[in-house]
């Protein structure tokens, strides 16, 4: 008893929690729920909707089985169109890295050392990122007319933005050692960024890129949605005809194409720079 | 101090920088091998992808006179002079704008409860059935691989026109990649908590709620966020398959050169998107600090 209340004594916030202590997480968890509720009555869900919605993707799924192009002309056609939609996914990424290295290293706090400079080119890199790829492919359309060309200036902006952005971060959590050493032996700026700066962040760098290449793939499947080449052309044209057979079988060579191109990057990013976190989006 | 170092007798110095030369030529030999690669790669995807630089040089007028364009109105006047005809669908656009937030708040919510259950039956020293573990992976990567637009595409037709297939489109989509992020959150707690409820008698859903979900649920509240911010830009296009949101009037602006419309709505867009980047990151700092503390 005296134990009980020599605890008691010590620990007092645990035995006589205050109001928001006790009641703090039933009330966050009752809002959210709440929220959630509202929303999807104000979006229009319903029971029944949703019960006739899931017999109607019953009834497609099992179109679906077996996935089957029709015939080998169409699977070659199909699988061509993947093709492009690596081949834009590989240019947009390695394109834009190659753009946004100079960006990121004058979006960096530690290179250029000007708050004006810093703020704007933060913002005008988050301003690219804000659109979507989507949007940037509409946009370059009206430029260079539909197409894959499209698609691959679609994925090099959209990413410019977010290169630009991670590797002024890699850059800013550089190692100040190797700078502070190549300038005392009475280097210039661009030897400072060279030897100081590149040879630390460049495997970052390149495992970022090496990410993105992967996450890119999935991006340029849909870009042929709205005419900017690759699959997603055929992808949105066969769900809108309904044939079933014809979307299992793209979708399951997109699983493919890109189970493969995660094997390789992932592999590469392993020899470059170990096991490391890299944003998941 | 006076040091003097002794210069390498010749026939040493010699093996040394011989040593050195093959080195670096080694290295030079096996750069250039990875150029040459990427060279090829870069010509069969260039051919591929139908890369024309001189269409690009030719037109590349028409991009800057197109983003130049979206800042005037359709009587030639720069928008900031006249900001009320530059916004006369404000109204329309904010509750466009709306509705494009609940739908990512709302598909946020309900992949994060998806992803929430499955990830325990994930994660390899949770849930040490591999009859179990192994699906559910597979389903959980299925649903990150599968483009949210795609889901959206064949939800449209089995849900009909509007904002309901949408949200489901980013909820399925969310399950996946939260589930994956959760449940690698989870294989890397501290088992002790686990081993303690489980000598109690605990059940399995007692252990998760009472060892594992204290240890894991700031992260998990962290990765939602962020997934929320990620969401509100993928909304943001899902009209363009007729999904709702504010995607139907952007896609129309666009293709109807209404272009001081799409400045508008881009502009509207952008700006959301940013705040919601700055709200996030706070509450995300401020909730992993909490969890610091303690």
């Amino acid at each position: 008893m005296t134990e009980l209340e020599r605890l008691k004594r010590q620990h007092p916030a645990i035995f006589a929690p205050s109001i928001g202590q006790r009641f703090g997480g039933p009330i966050a968890a009752g809002g959210i729920a709440l929220s959630l509720i509202g929303g999807l009555w104000h979006l229009g869900f319903s029971p029944g909707r949703i019960v006739d919605g899931m017999g109607q993707l019953g009834t497609m799924i099992g179109l679906m089985f077996p996935p089957d192009p029709g015939s080998f002309a169409r699977a070659m056609i199909y699988l061509n169109a993947l093709g492009e939609t690596v081949a834009i996914a590989f240019l947009g990424t390695f394109a834009a890295a190659i753009l946004a290295m100079p960006l990121g290293l004058l979006a960096a706090k530690n290179v250029v050392a000007n708050r004006i400079v810093h703020f704007l080119s933060r913002r005008g890199l988050d301003s690219i990122r804000g659109v979507d790829t989507l949007i940037w492919a509409l946009i370059w359309i009206n430029v260079v007319g539909l197409g894959p060309f499209a698609g691959v200036l679609a994925i090099l902006t959209s990413d410019i933005g977010t290169f630009g952005k991670l590797f002024s971060e890699a850059i800013e959590a550089a190692d100040k050692r190797p700078v502070e050493g190549v300038l005392s032996t009475g280097a210039g700026p661009l030897h400072r960024i060279r030897f100081g700066i590149l040879p630390g962040v460049f495997p970052v760098m390149l495992g970022q890129v090496l990410y993105y290449f992967e996450s890119n793939t999935r991006s340029a499947t849909i870009i042929g949605i709205v005419g900017a080449g690759g699959i997603g052309l055929h992808l949105a044209e066969q769900i809108r005809t309904l044939e079933f057979g014809h979307v299992a079988f793209i979708v399951l060579s997109i699983l493919a194409a890109v189970a493969v191109i995660d094997a390789i990057s992932g592999r590469l990013r392993f020899a470059i720079i170990g096991k490391r976190a890299v944003p998941v989006d | 101090m006076n040091v003097t170092i002794a210069p390498l007798p010749p026939a040493r110095l010699a093996v040394l920088t011989a040593a050195y030369r093959q080195n670096i030529a080694a290295r030079r030999r096996q750069g250039l091998i990875l150029a040459l690669a990427v060279l090829v790669c870069t010509a069969l995807a260039s051919i591929s992808a139908e890369v024309s630089p001189l269409k690009l040089v030719e037109n590349i007028g028409n991009f800057t006179t197109y983003i130049a364009r979206l800042f005037f109105l359709d009587n030639g006047r720069f928008v900031l002079t006249d900001p009320v005809e530059w916004y006369w669908g404000l109204g329309k656009w904010s509750r466009l704008l709306a509705e494009t937030l609940l739908i990512a708040y709302v598909g946020t919510a309900l992949g994060a409860i998806g992803g929430l259950f499955l990830c325990f039956l994930a994660a390899a020293n949770l849930s040490t059935n591999a009859w179990i573990r192994w699906p559910v992976r597979r389903f959980l990567e299925f649903s990150r691989t599968v483009p949210e637009l795609v889901f959206a595409l064949i939800f449209v037709i089995a849900f009909g026109l509007g904002p309901v297939p949408g949200v489901l489109a980013i909820a399925i989509h969310t399950m996946g990649a939260l589930g994956k992020q959760f449940f690698e959150v989870a294989e890397n707690i501290d088992m002790r908590p686990v081993e303690g409820v489980t000598a109690t008698g605990g059940t399995w859903s007692t252990m998760v709620r009472f060892a594992v979900l204290p240890q894991v649920a700031s992260n998990f509240v962290s990765y939602t966020l962020l997934r929320f911010e990620i969401n509100v830009r993928g909304a943001s296009v899902m009209g363009f398959v007729g999904a709702g949101g504010i995607g139907q009037d952007l896609l129309e602006a666009i293709r109807k050169f209404y272009y001081s419309d799409v400045s508008a709505i881009l502009l509207l867009i952008i700006g959301t998107v940013m705040l919601i980047d700055l709200g996030t990151e706070r509450l995300r700092h401020r909730i992993l600090h909490l969890e610091g503390r303690k």
